[in-house]
């Protein structure tokens, strides 16, 4: 099935519900079970929660991917908001500026089977998350 | 999105609905405050059967309604979390620590009724 690929603004809290739940659609679309849509659906929640909480605004990108004899979702969250200094830092468990749990970028990498950061000071923040179909 | 907050005796019943944003979060936060001392209530049920996705601030919301409600003197219970949702729950990192939690609305009322009648 063509999923195709999906942009969601994030510029506020209504815009993370928005997005979870048009992922956990495209994950559906793409034969994920349930359960794999519920895992995607919460990384994206988190994902633009970052957004929301560091940079203000942002955008969210999924889409469907194929991989050899696979297909998958990817999920990219890009900002131009403050960055993120540390990124070593970021990943760890337990870290956080923004008085939340602090628990967003390593637990979305466990939901997921692929996670990639980049992230420049003053430029803004990339992440690019991919699941692959069991 | 309103919530709705159900009375029935001393128990207040709060129901989610699957797509409830941060501010809907925040509002029943202080609604269900604000009922637990209006109706002098000794528990809350929180049921989130429907909830599809409980995130870092979703579960945070809850650990601080019943700490709140905690420091009213009554009880809170969440009921129904869904085994999916506790899967991405457990893989995000999150907890419930020191919050009770039952299967659905009936263990739940199950589970209050035996604490209450334990301590009268």
């Amino acid at each position: 099935m063509a999923a195709g690929e999906i942009r969601v603004a994030i510029n506020s809290d209504q815009d993370i519900v928005s997005a979870r739940q048009k992922g956990r659609l495209m994950a559906s679309e793409i034969g994920f079970s349930s359960g794999d849509a519920t895992l995607i659906a919460t990384a994206i929640s988190e994902l633009a929660r970052n957004i929301v909480s560091y940079a203000r605004t942002g955008q969210i990108t999924i889409k469907a991917v194929n991989g050899l004899n696979r297909q998958g979702i990817a999920v990219i969250a890009t900002d131009d908001g403050p960055g993120i200094p540390d990124i070593r830092q970021a990943l760890r468990d337990g870290f956080s500026t923004s008085g939340s749990l602090g628990l967003g970028l390593p637990g979305v990498r466990r939901l997921m089977d692929e996670f990639e950061l980049t992230s420049q000071p003053g430029r803004g923040t990339t992440v690019a998350v991919k699941k692959w179909r069991q | 999105m309103e919530v709705p907050i159900l009375k029935q005796g001393a128990v207040l019943i709060a129901t989610f609905q699957a797509a409830l944003s941060d501010a809907d979060l925040n509002q029943l936060r202080m609604g269900l405050v604000q009922q637990v001392v209006k109706f002098r209530s000794r528990a809350v049920i929180v049921d989130v059967t429907a909830m599809d996705v409980m995130d870092s601030f979703a579960s945070r919301t809850l650990r601080e309604i019943a700490h709140m409600i905690r420091l009213r003197g009554a009880e809170t219970v969440i009921v129904g979390i869904q085994p999916e949702v506790a899967f991405a729950m457990v893989q995000l990192g999150l907890t419930l620590e020191g919050v009770a939690t039952a299967l659905d609305l009936e263990e739940g009322l199950a589970y209050l009724n035996e604490k209450f009648k334990t301590t009268n």
